[in-house]
This record gives structure tokens, sequence and C-alpha cells, in this order.
């Protein structure tokens, strides 16, 4: 028998002429084609994590977890090559959650607004001009900070804090003065991420607000609630899990925000713990310092930074998601035409 | 009626009344906050436009930077450097982002198709700028020196789920008959995505394009240490440079990609910091170059989905 005879369809095993009958059409290399293709995208996920984990030993061996601990008096010194982390986690940290408390009333107003009130002619372009504030780039937000919402917005807006809660015990340390001249501060940062999160948790509310079924507002009608009882104690425990991922989704982004913060937060690692100080945060440290970092140390030492901000938003994120997963799962049927 | 029916009602009609004021002002106060977003939106947008407008000329768009001191100058270098930059990642990401859609929207359920979903949200939630870091370790690291090609890379990556999600979005558009009845005239399923599906979803998917590409054009943090910045990126100069060196079309596109590139957004960044005045105002131009190229493509893009949808969904 000939090589040849083996290659003929009729004397081939079964399994063989299945395999010749799906790869005669194409299909079966267009599946594996799109499935290496899905297979790629989730690498480069797991491959964000692997590589920032691997460039960075030296910092790990060498700081330990006393890199992330609180401390009063931080040392971030690439002269003599020690590095501590915690001024930049913390102005991360009370930036993105102060830009939170204020977005999130906001944007769920907004949403409120979007969703229920506004009459439907207003409503595409309301909605585009909330999605518009989300496409204007970063660094335009940074430029128009610091030259214009600083001066004009913070500095006199920080006075005024200063007056009304520096005096007031254990409150006042994250209000205490002096407020710097050119307004650059943490609150300068909170307020400008405020600006740009309050679109993504808007749209993400408003979704949620509109997958929730009709029956629900007029079951709430019919009982003689009005409109805002209807939204406050119907709607919002009805989509309490969606409107909870929005708000961390929100949180996400700000934590992540590098350019406009950069531009205003002022860039400075002191020890106070004041909204009203020029503060530093993860992505403003890297932003500055990793194209000149001095030794390998100090590198990785921010390559360390970017790893932990990475395990935050992951972290964040799939919680986000399985929360906002859960409503959409719940009523994706009957949801309002 | 009794003294206490009268309190009764008493009691209830000033009840009504109070929940009527709190009904009152909570609605109106959505639309105040609907409002309060707004100035942010137009002070940026007018302010951009008032200054920045004082400071373009044609120069601005034909020249390179001029040394600090001297008057005049341009960011054609930026311009050049943003459209490289831009067409790499739209080369790295469109072609994977839509085939992973395809296996997305056909297998929702499956292990892949959900751990697809999961990688494409959480990429998106990913900081830019450690993306940045990401593409800093396995581009500029290996090949020893900063280049456009890796400020494509790391916007590549900040693209991608949204190719995935736009794409994916678009094809589960497609009416069912239509992929039903290419499969019972025997199309095989390769057939049926890129001669059927694909074209059907073919405006829906563009759009996605522009949209990642507006996000990838105003992206400076993945840049930062990827791209880097160069004054004196001319891609005018490199082609012909190459056409008289008897260069084949292949070393001509290496010499473009191999090198640190500028972008508008990165050009934005370096100049607000400086503390020439002239330079400032560049700064402000520049703002407004990228504002308007960004809030074009997203206008345009945002009118063609949604008459786009109203179609797919009769």
């Amino acid at each position: 028998m000939t090589a040849r005879a083996s290659l003929d369809p009729r004397r081939a095993s079964p399994w063989y002429r299945s395999l010749q009958r799906v790869s005669f059409h194409g299909d079966l290399p267009w599946r594996w084609l799109i499935i290496l293709m899905s297979l790629l995208v989730m690498l480069v996920m797991v491959a964000i994590g692997i590589q920032l984990w691997r460039e960075t030993p030296m910092a790990r061996s060498t700081f330990g977890w006393g890199f992330l601990k609180f401390t009063t008096d931080a040392s971030w010194d690439p002269v003599n090559n020690h590095f501590e982390a915690w001024p930049f986690i913390y102005g991360t940290l009370v930036t993105s959650l102060a830009a939170l408390a204020l977005a999130v009333p906001v944007s769920f107003g907004i949403a409120v607004f979007l969703a229920e009130i506004c009459p439907a002619g207003l409503r595409t372009p309301l909605n585009w001009l909330v999605e518009l504030l989300a496409a204007i780039p970063s660094v335009v937000y940074g430029l128009w900070g610091l030259f214009v919402f600083l001066p004009v917005v913070v500095a006199p807006l920080g006075g005024a804090l200063l007056a009304a809660l520096g005096h007031i015990p254990l409150l006042g340390a994250f209000f205490a003065g002096p407020v710097p001249h050119s307004g650059a501060s943490r609150l300068g940062a909170a307020l400008i991420l405020t600006i740009m999160i309050t679109p993504t948790i808007t749209a993400i509310s408003r979704d949620v607000l509109q997958s929730i079924p009709s029956s629900q507002r007029e079951a709430s009608a019919a009982l003689g609630a009005t409109q805002w009882e209807g939204i406050w104690q119907v709607l919002l425990p009805y989509g309490l899990s969606g409107f909870l991922g929005a708000v961390i989704l929100g949180l996400g982004r700000a934590l992540g925000e590098t350019m406009a913060v950069t531009m205003v937060i002022g860039n400075s690692i002191g020890g106070s713990l004041s909204l009203l100080r020029p503060g530093y945060t993860m992505a403003s440290i890297i932003a500055n310092e990793f194209a000149e970092a001095v030794s390998r140390l100090h590198s990785e030492a921010l390559m360390e930074i970017g790893l932990v901000l990475f395990f935050m938003t992951l972290l964040l994120n799939s919680l986000a998601r399985l929360l906002v997963w859960r409503v959409a799962r719940r009523a994706p049927q009957e949801a309002r035409a | 009626m009794t003294r206490f029916q009268e309190l009764i009602a008493a009691n209830q009609a000033s009840g009504r009344a109070r929940r009527r004021a709190v009904n009152g002002v909570m609605l109106s106060l959505t639309g105040l906050a609907t409002l309060l977003a707004l100035v942010p939106l137009f002070w940026i947008i007018g302010y951009v436009i008032y200054k920045g407008g004082q400071y373009i000329n044609l120069a601005f768009f034909t020249q390179l930077p001029r040394p600090l001191g001297m008057e005049g100058g341009g960011v054609l270098n930026s311009i050049q450097g943003t459209l490289v930059i831009v067409i790499l990642s739209a080369l790295f990401a469109i072609p994977p982002g839509v085939l992973a859609a395809f296996y997305a929207a056909q297998h929702p359920n499956t292990p892949v198709g959900i751990g697809l979903r999961f990688a494409t949200d959480v990429v998106s939630g990913v900081p830019s700028i450690v993306i940045g870091l990401f593409a800093y370790a396995v581009i500029v690291k290996p090949m020893g020196h900063y280049s456009a090609l890796a400020g494509g890379v790391a916007t590549a990556i900040l693209m991608l789920p949204t190719v995935v999600r736009t794409t994916e979005e678009m094809l589960k558009l497609v009416p069912h008959s239509l992929r039903e009845g290419s499969l019972a005239l025997g199309a095989a399923e390769w057939k049926t995505s890129l001669s059927v599906l694909f074209p059907a979803a073919l405006n829906g998917i563009v759009t996605g394009f522009l949209l990642s590409i507006s996000r990838a054009a105003g992206e400076t943090a993945p840049l930062l240490f990827t791209a880097l910045g160069n004054d004196r990126y001319d891609v005018g100069l490199i082609v012909k440079g190459g056409v008289a060196q008897h260069q084949s079309i292949f070393q001509i596109i290496q010499r473009v990609v191999d090198q640190p590139a500028d972008s508008l957004p990165l050009t934005l960044w370096k100049y607000a910091q400086q503390p020439y005045p002239e330079r400032i105002q560049q700064s402000w131009a520049v703002a407004l170059v990228l504002m308007i190229l960004i809030l074009l493509i997203n206008i345009l893009s945002r009118l063609w989905v949604t008459s786009r949808m109203r179609r797919l969904r009769g």
C-alpha cells in the first residue's frame, strides 16, 4: 500500500475523515485562529502582572513589606538608595477617596436626571455632553487645571476650608495649612479627579437605572410614593449592587489617573496629612521619575509601585464587574422598552 | 368629625406637603447636578479654544520645534509621531481584537469566552501608566532603546479592550437570520463570519476603531517611557534620506518606527512644565489641536453608530 492510499478519504479512519471534513471547509483553522487570538488577549492581562513581578526582585528583597507600610517620616532617596512608598499610597488613596465622595452624589443625581426625569428630546444631547467630558484627554485637563482651575477655584476654596475647618481637632489635620500660593494641592487633584470620574460613574449608574423593570416604578407609584421616594426607596435598593459596581469602577479610574493629577498635585513628599498641602500619587511618581531613574533599585522601586497599582485596580475591577454582572443577570429580559 | 380624626387629617396633610417638598427639592437637585457637570465641560472647551486660537498658525503645523529663545517653530514632529504611533497601535490591536471578538460573540458562555470578557474588563481598568511600564519591560528593555514601536505596542494594549467589546456588541446586533441563511446555503463558518457577519457589522466596528483611536491619540502616560519624545522626528526627511540611499521600503519603515518619537499629548505635557512663556503658549495651541481632533472623531463616530444601530435594530 502506498503512502498516497492512506490519504484517500474512503480508506482513512473515521476520526481522520471527520478532521478532514472540518478542515476542508477551513473551519478548524478558523476556530483555532479565533481561540488563539482570544487567548492572546487574556495572555496580555496575565503578562502585565507577571512581567512587573519579574522586573522587581531586588526592590522586593531589599525592602520587603516595609516598602508599603505606614510611616510618618518616609524617605524617597535615590542618592542613598532608600525607598518607601507610603507617601504615594497615601496621596493616591486620599485624593481618590475624596474625589469619590464628591463624585458619587453628583453622578447619581445626573444618572437619575438622565434616566428618570429628563424629557426625551434632551436625553440624547445630554448623554453626549456627559460622555464628551470623558473624551477630553487627561493632559488637557491637566493644562486647564494648572493654569485656570488651581488659581481661580482651588486656591480660594482651600483658603476658605482652612478658615472653616482648620481649627477643629482631629479633622483639622486633614485641613491644615498653609495653602500654597499656586493652589497646587491634594485638594486640586481631588477636584480634577471628581470631574474626570463623574462621566464613568454616571454612565454605568444610568445603565443600571434603565435596566430596572418599569413594574418597580409603577408599583411604588401605585402605593402612593412620590417620584423621589420611588427612586430612593425602591430603585436604589433594587440596583444597589450595580451602583456599587459603578462607584468601584470610578474609584479604579481615579487610582490610575496620571497626567492631570501629576500636573496639579504639586509633587512633593511632605509628611503632612492635609488635603490642602501638595502631595504625590503612585502614578505621578512613576510618570515623573521612571524615565530618569538613577539606579537599578530606583527603577525597580518605581516598578513595584506600578505592580501595587496593578493589583489594586485588578481587585477593584473584578469586584465591580461581579457586582454589575449580578444586576444584569437578575433583570436581563424585562428591561424597560 | 372628632378631634382625633381632625388631628390625623392635619397630620396627613402636613406630611404630604413635606413629602411633596422633598420630592421637588431632590428632583431639582438632580437637574442641578447635571448643570454642574456641564460647567467644567464648557469651561475647558471654551478656554482652550480661546487660548489656543491665539497662538495657532500655519508654521505650527509645518515646522519642527525651534531651539528655546527663537520665535516661531511648530510641532510637526509631534503630529507625525502621533500618526505613526496611532497607525502602529491600530495594526497591533485591530486584527487580534476583531478575531477575538468573533469568538466572544459566538461562544459567550464557554470558559474561553468568559475569560476573554473578564480579561478585557480587567485590561480596560489597568492604569495606562502601568501599561507603559509593561511595554517598557517587554519592548524597550530588550531592544535597548526607546522607540515609536514601543509606544505603538503600549497604546495597542490600551485599545484592545475597546476594539474587542465594540466589535463583539456589533456582531451580536447582526440578525440571526443572516447567519442562518448563510449556513443554510452551505457556507462554512469562517466564510459566514468573514463575508456575511463582518460586512454587516462593519460600520459599527469602524466606529469602535475610531473611538479607541481617539482614546489612543490622547494618551500620554504610556508613552512617557516608551516613545519618550524626539524633537527632530521628521518622517518626510527620513523617507527622503532613505530613498537617496536606495534603501528598501522595509529599511525605511524600520528607521521610522525604530527611533524615539514625539506625540501631541507628550509635547503638551513637556511644554506645560517649562518656565518659558512661548512654550506654554504653544502647549495651549497643542491642546486645541488635540482636543479638536479627539472631539471630532468622537462626535462623528457616535453620530454614525447611533444611526447604524437604529437601522440594525429596525
